[in-house]
């Protein structure tokens, strides 16, 4: 017989041999997703099958909820009448792992954090990969299982994400950047702009603690200290100060540039000077060594669960009590005070009995910490 | 933190302004020279100008070594790092000091690869663990650093390191002191004299300020008690008449210095006849090239180099500011066209550079009430 | 720069003894103590750490004697002060 004939005298209905093979297809498809290679690579990131699978078997996997399931281009939920608080941070901290936690705890609290200061309750994240080949599978399992748990913590839910991947020698193993969306449950206007002089100055724990750690952790300074990072949600806390003391001006979330930034915001915000006293600001005996040692200031090392907070005078007590009765808030201290003069500066009262300016800082001694 | 806390009680620091105060003399004006960036630092940080009566000023002078390093010397150091396979280490204060192009971050953003290391030792572990790579180790300091530099190429010899070597800026404080001593815009009281240089050298090599000059000096440590109970000492020896070195540090500087640390400066380094200071020109015998015994690990000799001498910048008056002629607010660019973020000196950019000191901790204690005496008045 | 912190001598390292490892403040670093060699520290004393390398032992008499005469001036100047006050109230 001819190729012709072949073809023509062929029936519709598959053979039995070949359904067979197509059964076998059709149950692989169906099959739960598995990444089978150990490294990242381009073709996870083309958007085709490698990709779904990726995200599919890693992301999905994990981060497993209802708003996230149809993998459409967009999340979709309902909202209640009111105001909504929306905000964005990229995470580029190198080492991705370190003592207390990783760049996925990072990625979820940091983004909670803004959200919770601004007065929000904290509700859906997104999630934006950029990987870059070669990154190791188990190292992205291991920050995506970290993020669940950062988000199951931190009530929120990641209901939608992206994936990228970049050639070897770019995104220094993995970038994430995470958009929060929160509602306000209260109508008081929090803004650094508020602070009035008289209120006072308080911070919810020790200072520094994140940017020692990521520090000592790249190893080049060969010091050893028990510390880690203070990477923490702080969205209770948040909900507990403002539900004990009506008079929150603002809270801040501390970390790149530390307290001092977050001060230097206040008094250039609201036009006012904030005075802080150096033997009431909590710094744990490791960050004090790690400090001298290297001739750097706990005021200006970034944190990743310490909030700030301006509060008014009269019920700065009532603030700080809040405060201690939360775990994360265990070491709160009032620190300072708002005055009227200099406007727009900050100073220290040191311990020794001088003053000094704390200025916003200039360069960066610790790059890449968050 | 021992021996640093008890250095630092308000209480004790008090009653030492109020014994300085005591031995003023009234109508007269005191001026003593801090000479280590390390003091000024201190003095800034702590406020201690407020415990410290009216006519007693503090001048501040050239014992910052990043500060004087000339900006041809930051040209070349980029120069080194810009060759292939080669990794260039700092410490982190070098890293924003401007050359002629940039400086070191700028360097890094157009493709060079300077990194910030805690000590030279650091250097010398890269260059052990990337045997492909040329480790340089940028070495700047007074006496204080010399010998740090030194032991580490020691070891390296020992080690029989291949690709390790240092680009040598150490310079030495007694001819910088003399250089202020002998200008003939200033008039001193007295010195406090730098801690940590001392430690190495001892306290012999400033027995000519007391001798040939007639001025006190008193080797100070670094606490603000150290530096306030070393002013005392300087106005007891005023008011007795008496004129001699006296060592305030002496839990920390032994008076003959250190002899091992001495030995390995000498065994790996030698004067050079000259070098150029910045905003002081140049000063004969005052600076450590590697001797021809340990070129191996000498960066001038394995990089050549453009050597070109960039002018200072006309505006600039870091020159003024180092021999302490100048307050950092008396110079005509300070907080205006020359802030940290924009330096055009290094006074600027070194945390220990008088303008950078004053401009981070001391802009508003001129304006301040003292508190001090409202304390007094009790 | 000038940095020159004060640290205790935790342990020597059998292998090299010319490196030590040093605690300051509950923090941990390891440090070459060769430029003390003509008289070497051993676990449990002060030096002066710069740069990675010890320069000095602190001299805990000297040390003493320093704060002896900080205190005595204190004391000093809280007589003083105790006498003043009560003049005043006279």
């Amino acid at each position: 017989m001819s190729t012709s004939d072949r073809v023509s005298t062929r029936t519709d209905r598959p053979t039995d041999r070949e359904q067979q093979v197509l059964d076998r297809i059709d149950k692989a498809r169906r099959r739960k997703p598995k990444v089978r290679e150990e490294r990242v690579t381009m073709a996870h990131g083309a958007g085709g099958k490698a990709t779904q699978t990726l995200i599919e078997a890693v992301f999905l996997d994990a981060f497993r909820n209802p708003l996230l399931e149809p993998l459409e281009d967009s999340a979709s939920f309902p909202v209640d009448t009111g105001r909504m608080a929306l905000t964005t941070d990229s995470y580029v901290v190198s080492p991705l792992f370190f003592p207390g936690g990783c760049i996925g705890d990072l990625a979820v609290n940091g983004t909670v954090n803004d959200l919770a200061v601004a007065g929000a309750r904290p509700l859906h994240l997104t999630a934006g990969f950029i990987l870059e080949e070669g990154f190791p599978v188990a190292e992205l399992r291991r920050i995506v299982t970290s993020m669940t748990a950062a988000a199951e913590a931190a009530g929120v839910r990641i209901v939608t994400g992206d994936t990228k991947v970049v050639q070897r020698g770019k995104a220094d193993g993995c970038y994430i950047n995470t958009s929060g969306v929160g509602v306000y449950q209260h109508s008081r206007e929090l803004g650094v702009a508020t602070a009035r002089p008289g209120d006072a100055v308080l911070v919810s724990g020790p200072v520094g603690e994140h940017g020692i750690t990521i520090m000592l952790t790249r190893g080049e300074l060969d010091i050893e200290a028990d510390l880690e990072s203070d990477t923490a949600p702080l969205h209770g806390l948040c909900q507990r100060l403002l539900d004990a003391v009506p008079g929150v001006r603002a809270m801040r979330d501390a970390t790149r540039g530390g307290v001092a930034t977050i001060l230097n915001e206040v008094a250039r915000a609201a036009n006012v000077s904030v005075t802080i006293d150096e033997d009431t600001v909590p710094v744990r005996t490791e960050v004090r060594g790690a400090s001298e040692l290297l001739g750097i200031d706990p005021l200006y090392v970034a944190c990743e669960g310490r909030l700030v907070a301006i509060v008014d005078d009269d019920q700065a007590e009532n603030a700080l009590a809040a405060l201690r009765a939360h775990p994360l808030g265990h070491d709160a201290a009032i620190i300072g005070r708002i005055g009227d003069d200099p406007p727009g500066m900050v100073m220290l009262n040191t311990a020794f009995g001088g003053t000094r300016i704390v200025d916003l800082l200039v360069g960066d001694p610790l790059p890449r910490i968050c | 933190m021992r021996f640093v806390d008890e250095f630092r009680d308000a209480e004790k620091a008090r009653a030492l302004a109020a014994k300085i105060t005591s031995l003023c003399e009234p109508g007269r004006h005191y001026k003593f020279m801090e000479v280590c960036g390390g003091h000024t630092h201190t003095i800034y940080k702590h406020g201690l100008e407020d415990y410290l009566p009216e006519n007693i000023q503090l001048v501040h002078g050239p014992g910052c070594p990043v500060c004087v390093i000339p900006m041809g010397r930051v040209d070349d150091a980029i120069h080194i790092a810009r060759q292939p396979d080669v990794l260039m280490t700092s410490f982190g204060d070098m890293m924003r000091v401007p050359g002629s192009g940039g400086n070191f971050f700028d360097s890094n953003a157009e493709g060079t690869n300077i990194r910030m290391v805690y000590s030279p030792l650091d250097s010398l572990k890269i260059a052990r663990q990337n045997p492909d790579t040329h480790v340089v180790f940028m070495a700047i300091g007074f006496e204080t650093t010399t010998p740090s530099t030194a032991m580490t190429v020691l070891r390296a010899a020992t080690e029989g390191i291949e690709n390790f070597s240092v680009f040598c800026n150490h310079v030495t404080i007694i001819p910088a002191i003399k250089a202020i001593l002998d200008s003939p815009d200033l008039r001193l009281d007295g010195f406090i004299g730098p801690g940590h240089v001392s430690t190495v050298i001892g306290c012999r090599p400033y027995e000519f300020i007391a001798c040939d000059y007639d001025k006190p000096v008193v080797v100070a440590g670094f606490e603000p008690l150290d530096i306030l109970q070393s002013i005392y000492q300087l106005m007891l020896q005023l008011s007795e008449g008496r004129c001699a070195v006296e060592n305030q540090y002496a839990r920390v500087v032994p008076w003959q210095g250190n002899t091992v640390a001495l030995k390995a400066i000498s065994e790996v380094m030698e004067l050079r006849p000259y070098f150029e200071w910045r905003g002081l020109g140049f000063i004969s015998h005052s600076a450590m090239r590697v001797k021809e015994k340990y070129a191996d690990f000498d960066a001038e000799q394995i990089f050549s180099m453009p050597g070109v001498r960039v002018a200072d910048p006309k505006a600039c008056q870091c020159g003024e500011v180092l021999k302490g002629v100048l307050k950092p607010w008396e110079c005509k660019v300070f907080g205006t066209a020359c802030t940290p973020e924009t330096p055009i000196g290094t006074c600027m950019v070194s945390p220990e550079g008088a303008c950078a000191a004053y401009y981070n901790y001391g802009r508003f204690t001129r304006t301040r009430i003292r508190e001090v005496s409202a304390h007094e008045h009790v | 720069m000038c940095l020159g912190i004060p640290g205790e001598i935790i342990e020597i390292q059998e292998d090299r003894p010319d490196l030590a490892k040093v605690a300051v403040s509950g923090v941990k670093r390891s440090i070459n103590i060769g430029l003390l060699s003509d008289d070497p520290p051993v676990p449990g004393d002060w030096i002066l750490i710069h740069v990675g390398f010890a320069l000095s032992k602190i001299d805990e008499d000297e040390a003493s004697a320093a704060l002896k005469f900080l205190e005595e001036i204190g004391q000093a100047y809280e007589d003083e002060l105790a006498a003043l006050r009560e003049s005043q109230i006279e």
